[in-house]
């Protein structure tokens, strides 16, 4: 298989940009939504803005590390989706609703 | 047209599209469509895999992400059967008052780019492909991919234990 483009000329301030971006929209959904499957949904995404950067960087540096992590990341996101949608349920069965500010019972 | 403006141009249209529809997950209000346009945002991170040279990168993350991961979330909110009337909503002086700290954010993390680091690709353009990325992670990562293996495992039990209705 051959690489489809051989060589990127892009500053790498381009990706680092994006990605901050992209990280900074995951965090604005986390504040200002209730729904609690959206919030994990924006979790997602600030995962994936930090995945594009450690491929961009493992890209400019020659080092494959940076990919490898990336499969870390998935897993550990996957085993994450798994469990919390798993309590989403639970929650939802036992109080019905999935708003966040409803979900107050380990407040101090 | 050279192959550089047209990557250049690859990566314009990616990143509007990405930024674009990340936006559209926060700001729709039906559940339904958040997951949708995740599902677009993701490709459109995948597009940029490509352009970085990480193939198999990009096979993987549209199979898992795009695949795996955004079908249970459609599942789950399909089964909960959340839409537009059930979601709750925030003031709208709320949502700007947390609008404010992200977009700080935003100045603050591309104030810390702007100091123009140079950076040339170094080594070799055929690290994504599959033969060096399994060489890397089986030679230097064995026991991190073993133990993820562990973690996996024990959070499909969790899932499973969590799922039932009653542990006897």
């Amino acid at each position: 298989m051959e690489p489809v483009i051989a060589k990127i000329a892009l500053p790498v301030n381009w990706y680092i940009t994006l990605s901050v971006v992209l990280f900074c929209i995951g965090v604005l959904g986390v504040l200002i939504r209730r729904n609690a499957i959206i919030v994990f949904m924006c979790v997602e995404l600030m995962l994936n803005a930090v995945n594009l950067l450690m491929v961009a960087f493992s890209n400019y540096l020659g080092d494959a590390a940076g990919q490898v992590f990336v499969f870390f990341v998935l897993v550990v996101a996957a085993a994450e989706v798994a469990v919390g949608l798993a309590i989403l349920m639970m929650v939802y069965r036992s109080i019905g609703t999935t708003d966040i500010s409803f979900l107050n019972k380990l407040k101090w | 047209m050279n192959a550089d403006l047209l990557t250049e141009y690859a990566f314009y249209g990616l990143s509007f599209l990405a930024i674009a529809c990340a936006l559209m997950v926060v700001l729709s209000r039906n559940p339904v469509h958040s997951v949708l346009y995740l599902i677009m945002t993701f490709f459109c991170i995948g597009g940029h895999y490509l352009l970085l040279n990480a193939q198999f990168l990009f096979a993987v993350h549209i199979m898992v992400y795009a695949g795996a991961i955004m079908v249970l979330f459609l599942y789950v909110i399909m089964m909960l059967n959340l839409n537009k009337e059930s979601e709750p909503r925030r003031e709208f002086m709320t949502k700007l008052l947390f609008a404010l700290p992200a977009g700080l954010l935003v100045l603050v993390l591309s104030g810390a780019v702007g100091a123009n680091a140079e950076m040339t690709i170094q080594g070799g353009q055929q690290i994504g492909l599959v033969e060096n990325l399994g060489d890397v992670l089986f030679k230097q990562f064995l026991l991190p991919f073993e133990i993820s293996s562990v973690l996996f495992l024990a959070g499909m039990v969790g899932a499973v234990l969590l799922g039932k209705r009653e542990v006897k």
